[in-house]
């Protein structure tokens, strides 16, 4: 194990969560996260990458998303565009092929960080998709007959919001961890990284009112971390009397994003 | 080493392969336990847990499996390593420490000893492998006799710390076999998907054949074609029991309605009510007012048999309410009983279950007899997020 990872000053990590990183470093396997909306999971990659100094590729897994994309693309159309207008080079085939994210990832000279952000959002067949590339870190392209094989296996992590189940195929493959929800203790760090200097008493009245809400069970999208930085800085700038927060909950849109959740709200504070 | 642990989890119905287990000892031979057994228990949920509904049973088996083995605690393990590594110097160096810790001179020897023939294990069995290896040694060797007393050396104990971990038993929310929320319905809807692309919609997406075959055709210059994504094609029809027996389910039963609602990806999603069992008159609204109705025949009729049909319901009625024919409020005598409807929608429709709120009952009761004729008809599912799953997966498979 070269360096472990600690968190970063813009990025609290739970003991657990850097136990996970360091593991999943260490034995070489995609570190698979999960958890809430708004617990860090996409930034956990940018942290991880400032902390190991790496550089970090990004690759945006979305519902359209196939894994060829993140091998690489053999633009055909663009060859046979050429061809038809007889431009130079048509007949090198390594012209038209462009490497994606994963392919990218393999080519670096150096070690990288590869996030491969919400994978579940793409078809159920995507991760399996993946697996011989994940684990061999190498694929063949056959057009130019070339492989292209890691020259230093990256540090993967991939997240998922739970829209879809993984295979198991591919979670066997992968170091897991759940991030769960931060504990007030947690979240009171989390918030002083974002904010230089708060005030004491309307942090604590946040804090204490941001937890009630959350402990509401008619509430069906509980306030995240985000939602609570945005609401911080409203009531900052709003100006308000701290001591009025955990009796009014001034600006609950910020925090609440349903009409049904704000009503039952309303109803349990009267 | 503490293959047991493997079995006990398996039998506990984890699928852990092979290739994860030996995945777990690199781990441990790279030293990433950290000599704790926190660090252990994390490492093990890490590389052998991969779904945090899981967290919990795992909590559990590894209570069960280790909550008897003693284990150092937590201010030895550098101490020991050094030792480990260099036992010659080391061992007057942990003697003077333990010394300090205020042990007696005859326990000071025993634990010396007890060491001793532990790293004799190991250097002979694992070549110098990592502590932990060692410390699986000694827990049997403890096991085998010799108090475990002998090694407590103050500091709250990283096995109890683990335990505490482990024994709060925080992620029992997540266990699969518990209703839960709508995200969880939702997800278990989105197993029933078929896609195709004989859809309506824009053609958005490059058709490389067609392109190809065009391209051939028109002598050789570019003809680009462009085809429908493919979308999903399922239909669902979504019968619901309301009323009566049901209303104390009605909170699971708007939570699996919302998700089916906001799974926005069935290509067609119906919704009707009834009471006990479907009779000749079905309807739009829970609350069953008489506008509200619309006649079964009529539904069989317009929703043909490419639709999956769910049954929401708890299948427990009296017997008359299911096979008497005169029961029918609107059709009056002579028409179908509930089962002969029942038996209309099974020949109609291939995909069709019936998931159920209620535990079901022990064999021979009364309310027994109507759950179980309709379950000899219709598959029948928990409404859990477990056994929506199933189901869902039932309504997919073909026959």
């Amino acid at each position: 194990m070269s360096a472990s990872f600690r968190g970063t000053e813009n990025y609290v990590a739970s003991p657990e969560l850097m136990g996970a990183v360091d593991i999943a470093v260490a034995l070489q396997k995609p570190l698979l996260i999960k958890g809430e909306p708004g617990t860090g999971k996409t930034m956990l990659a940018q942290a991880v990458a400032d902390a190991l100094g790496k550089k970090l590729i990004i690759w945006n897994v979305k519902s359209t998303t196939k894994a060829q994309d993140g091998l690489y693309v053999y633009d055909v159309v663009q060859r046979l565009y050429d061809s038809q207008f007889g431009s130079a080079g048509v007949d090198d085939i390594a012209k038209y092929i462009k490497l994606g994210k994963l392919g990218e990832a393999f080519s670096a000279d150096e070690q990288v960080v590869l996030l491969i952000d919400e994978v579940d959002k793409a078809d159920l067949e995507f991760p399996n998709d993946l697996l011989w590339e994940l684990d061999k870190m190498e694929f063949y392209i056959p057009e130019t007959k070339e492989t292209v094989k890691a020259k230093q296996r990256p540090i993967v992590i991939i997240t998922s919001n739970a829209e879809k189940e993984l295979p198991d195929a591919f979670l066997r493959r992968c170091i897991f961890h759940y991030i769960a929800f931060p504990t007030q203790e947690q979240m009171e760090k989390i918030i002083r990284v974002h904010f230089d200097h708060l005030d004491e008493a309307l942090l604590a009245q946040a804090m204490q009112a941001f937890y009630y809400l959350r402990s509401i069970d008619s509430i069906e999208k509980k306030p995240s971390t985000s939602e609570l930085v945005d609401w911080l800085r409203a009531l900052e700038l709003g100006g308000v009397d701290p001591a009025r927060i955990t009796r009014e909950i001034p600006f609950a849109g910020v925090l609440l994003k349903k009409d049904k959740d704000i009503t039952a709200m309303q109803r349990r504070m009267r | 080493m503490f293959v047991g642990f493997f079995y006990l989890l398996r039998q506990r119905g984890f699928g852990v392969s092979l290739n994860e287990w030996m995945t777990l000892m690199e781990g441990l031979l790279l030293g990433l336990h950290r000599s704790t057994l926190t660090g252990f228990y994390d490492l093990c949920r890490a590389v052998l847990v991969k779904s945090e509904a899981d967290y919990d049973k795992f909590d559990a088996a590894f209570l069960e499996y280790f909550k008897d083995v003693p284990f150092p605690e937590e201010l030895l393990p550098d101490e020991l390593m050094d030792w480990l590594n260099h036992p010659k110097n080391a061992l007057e160096e942990f003697r003077a420490f333990l010394r300090e810790q205020g042990y007696a001179e005859k326990s000071i020897d025993e634990i010396l000893k007890m060491f001793e023939e532990r790293l004799k294990e190991q250097t002979e069995e694992h070549n110098g492998g990592s502590y932990w290896i060692g410390m699986g040694g000694y827990s049997n060797f403890g096991n085998a006799g010799h108090s475990p007393q002998g090694i407590r050396v103050g500091g709250e104990s990283v096995y109890r710390r683990a335990f505490q971990v482990a024994g709060e038993r925080k992620y029992r929310d997540f266990r699969r076999d518990n209703t839960l929320d709508i995200r969880q319905f939702q997800m278990a809807f989105r197993l029933l998907r078929q896609y195709s692309d004989r859809s309506l919609g824009d053609k958005t997406e490059f058709d490389v054949d067609g392109t190809i075959r065009d391209t051939c055709d028109n002598a050789g210059t570019l003809k680009v074609r462009w085809k429908r994504p493919r979308r999903n094609t399922v239909k669902v029809l979504m019968l619901m029991d309301s009323g009566g027996s049901m209303s104390y389910y009605s909170n699971l039963c708007s939570m699996l309605f919302q998700a089916a609602r906001q799974s926005n990806h069935f290509k067609e999603l119906h919704v009707y009510y009834f009471h006990n069992c479907v009779y000749s008159r079905v309807y739009t609204d829970p609350r069953m007012y008489r506008e509200h109705g619309v006649s079964t025949e009529w539904l069989l009729k317009n929703f043909g048999s490419e639709y999956k049909v769910i049954f929401v319901g708890d299948a427990l009625m009296d017997m008359y309410e299911l096979m008497e024919k005169r029961y029918d409020y609107f059709a009056g005598s002579g028409s179908l009983s509930g089962m002969d409807w029942l038996k209309r929608f099974k020949e109609q429709y291939d995909h069709l279950i019936w998931l159920n709120p209620e535990e079901p009952p022990r064999y021979g009761g009364y309310w027994g007899q109507s759950y179980g004729h309709i379950a000899r008809l219709i598959d029948m599912y928990p409404l859990s997020v477990d056994g929506l799953e199933r189901g869902m997966k039932k309504l997919l498979a073909r026959k």
